[in-house]
């Protein structure tokens, strides 16, 4: 009786781990999925590419180490320079922004945030949505409104890539899809996976160390596993006498 | 215990100035522990394990963290990512925060089972009592020093709590955080106190702890007092040395902790969140108040009662009682029967109850209130009290007068507070708020209904099994 007892009780507590509030977040936003995946080098590549190109100008990364990142992501650092860093800066500086705050809080109204923990604090589904769900609207100083970020001031900075779009509405004015106004640079696809890859990147940023656990965390599992398995047929023959 | 130790060489020189040797003994080779513990007693020697750990890992954070309200953020991260290991040593220490919250939440559950804290043991549960409340402030302040956003509210939903205090309230809030609102001074005192005077405080009373229960010796799942069969040598016939029989033993149980806890540590160290909280990876910013401020979970079954009262002074009383309850248990329960295996099953269904409530509790603190949370906080927050209530009046024969006023007095409390608050025409408000009542009832009731609920089995002579 005691045991059923104690498997309730796990029950319960997994239970109630398991029960999560949707919120009130619309459909749409929860169709975006960004797939993880760190292992993925020749993502977290192109995601690094896409970022140094098109975010890094107003984003910066300020805890990323750039050789940390050239190291990890498997790029040598004199291509790593000569490709991803447009400054006088070294490989052992952090990636922050040339832009000053004051200039972009004049630009645009704030200051754009650094990103090295943004998917740690808002989730990699967050990113991949912002990336997605621009959509056209005239009412904004930058002609487009986001659907993650509703009145955001960042500009749609992917537009080329990805084309404009359009919100279209239910009857009961809610948000029920977005249309494709105009063709972009990519497909949709390609659209995807670039902000996927984008996302995948910021979550790698994120956590480093991540890489290293995954692995490590096996070898020291079957460490505490081998112990265990000694410390159990030690305590057993060790009690035998015990009546 | 008196003969003496014959040993030359280093250690019976050492041992001639200093009592190694009789220590060991006293204390572990002829320190005898009953032979049936079971599952549930393991988690002393884990606590153990882990306040060993926290310390270990903690000393290592110090060297690299910089308790500095503009530095603070950034040198956490500095020690995830630049520090050699230093990810691991983190997630260390704050799984091992939440790890031993489980772990006492265990230890002290056995407590309730198996009634160790009653004579002649009722100073080993203060001092525990006394270890559970260091750690909870050990671990509050502790919370704070990364300096993020739920370091920085969460600090000041329990700072606020003080401040709720008749009369020395807001001087004392002041007091607490060393400014008007939570700021570096804040930041330093509480680095100190978290790292130098609570970790102290948590060691002496380990040493009291411990002290006091090898003075009386262990209790069992039975509840026998194995000293009192002895065979003609004074050892307990129920006994066994705790070492090697239960050191060998606790190693299997740090095997398996050990391996949960790596596996926390090198695999989900967020826990969904519930460990390392998401919005404390956005830097503390006293200008922006986050959507929902939640407490780290070992604390919401406490933040539960809290919220459940709207008036904030009572409040911080309900929660304060809440845990003050604790240091009665051994006067509210005085029933001679220790172990929960020889209790009526009264006792039984009344400690599932809490159990449940308490995890519900915990649930709902986690969660944004909303109404019809806030009357489930109420009710099983009124569960958790009425669960003393009951293991009071039950623990001994009550003739009828006394279970009428008994019943009266509680009944006219809870019935007196809704009363004195319902303003709500919402029917699962009102439902819910029966519920607390119709438990008290329906616990008062079914004994004189059913006396086989109350029936106690006999206590043997010596441990089974």
């Amino acid at each position: 009786m005691r045991k059923s007892k104690i498997i309730f009780l796990i029950f319960l507590a997994t239970l109630c781990g398991k029960v999560m509030a949707a919120g009130q977040k619309s459909q749409i936003l929860l169709d975006y999925k960004a797939i993880e995946n760190i292992n993925n080098k020749a993502s977290l590549q192109r995601g690094a590419k896409y970022f140094v190109n098109y975010c890094s100008g107003c984003h910066s990364l300020k805890y990323m180490r750039m050789n940390t990142l050239a190291k990890d992501l498997g790029i040598e650092e004199e291509i790593f320079i000569k490709n991803l860093v447009f400054s006088n800066k070294k490989i052992g500086e952090t990636m922050t922004k040339s832009m000053s705050d004051k200039d972009a809080e004049n630009w645009f109204g704030a200051i754009p945030p650094d990103l090295s923990l943004t998917a740690r604090s808002k989730g990699s589904d967050y990113i991949y949505s912002l990336l997605n769900t621009y959509y056209t609207d005239s009412s904004t100083i930058t002609g487009y409104n986001n659907l993650a970020y509703p009145n955001t001031s960042m500009p749609h900075i992917l537009v080329n890539l990805q084309g404009e779009q359009k919100l279209v509405l239910d009857p009961n004015n809610k948000p029920k899809k977005l249309e494709k106004i105009s063709e972009g640079f990519n497909s949709e696809e390609e659209y995807q996976q670039i902000t996927n890859d984008i996302t995948n990147f910021l979550v790698y940023v994120s956590e480093p160390a991540k890489l290293k656990r995954y692995s490590m965390g096996f070898w020291v599992l079957l460490f505490i596993f081998i112990f265990g398995v000694l410390a159990y047929y030690t305590k057993k023959e060790f009690w035998k006498d015990v009546h | 215990m008196s003969e003496k130790n014959q040993s030359s060489g280093v250690i019976g020189w050492i041992d001639e100035r200093l009592p190694i040797l009789s220590f060991i003994r006293d204390h572990l080779t002829h320190y005898y522990a009953p032979k049936n513990f079971n599952f549930w007693y393991f988690f002393g020697s884990l606590a153990f394990l882990i306040l060993f750990l926290q310390i270990f890992t903690g000393i290592f954070l110090a060297m690299h963290y910089k308790p500095d309200a503009k530095l603070a953020f950034d040198s956490v991260e500095f020690i995830m990512r630049d520090v050699n290991l230093g990810w691991l040593i983190r997630y260390m220490h704050s799984t091992g925060a939440s790890a031993f919250f489980i772990v006492v939440y265990l230890h002290m559950f056995r407590a309730l089972m198996y009634g160790s804290f009653k004579k002649p043991r009722e100073l080993i549960w203060l001092f525990g009592v006394f270890i559970y409340l260091a750690l909870m402030a050990e671990a509050f302040m502790g919370y704070l020093l990364p300096w993020g956003q739920m370091s920085y509210w969460g600090a000041q939903v329990i700072i606020n709590l003080f401040t709720t205090i008749p009369f020395i309230g807001p001087e004392l809030g002041v007091w607490i955080r060393g400014d008007f609102a939570i700021s570096d001074p804040t930041l330093t005192r509480f680095f100190a106190l978290h790292i130098v005077a609570v970790p102290m405080v948590i060691l002496l009373l380990v040493i009291l702890h411990l002290s006091a229960l090898h003075t009386v010796g262990s209790n069992n799942p039975d509840g026998v007092e194995i000293k009192n069969t002895k065979d003609e040598n004074g050892v307990p016939l129920d006994g066994i040395p705790f070492h090697p029989y239960y050191t060998v033993k606790d190693f299997v149980g740090m095997g398996v902790f050990l391996f949960l806890f790596a596996l926390t540590v090198f695999y989900v160290p967020e826990m969904g969140g519930y460990f390392l909280e998401h919005a404390n990876f956005i830097p503390a910013n006293p200008l922006v108040t986050p959507e929902h401020i939640a407490p780290v979970w070992y604390f919401t079954p406490f933040y539960s009662i809290l919220r459940a009262i709207p008036d904030p002074a009572f409040g911080a009383l309900a929660m304060a009682l809440s845990i003050i309850i604790l240091f009665f248990l051994p006067w509210i329960d005085k029933n001679p029967i220790k172990s929960i295996r020889y209790r009526s099953t009264l006792f039984k269904i009344n400690l599932f109850v809490f159990v449940i409530g308490f995890l519900i509790l915990g649930y709902l603190g986690v969660k944004a209130p909303t109404p019809l949370y806030n009357a489930l906080a109420l009710r099983f927050s009124e569960m958790y009290f009425i669960f003393f209530a009951l293991l009071y009046f039950y623990s001994t024969a009550r003739n009828s007068t006394f279970s009428y006023l008994f019943s009266g007095i509680i009944l006219f409390f809870i019935i007196a507070y809704d009363i004195l608050r319902i303003n709500s025409d919402n029917y699962l408000t009102l439902l819910i708020g029966l519920s607390s009542v119709c438990l008290f009832v329906l616990f008062m009731t079914l004994s004189p209904l059913y006396t086989t609920l109350n029936r106690e089995k006999e206590i043997p002579e010596r441990v089974t099994g």
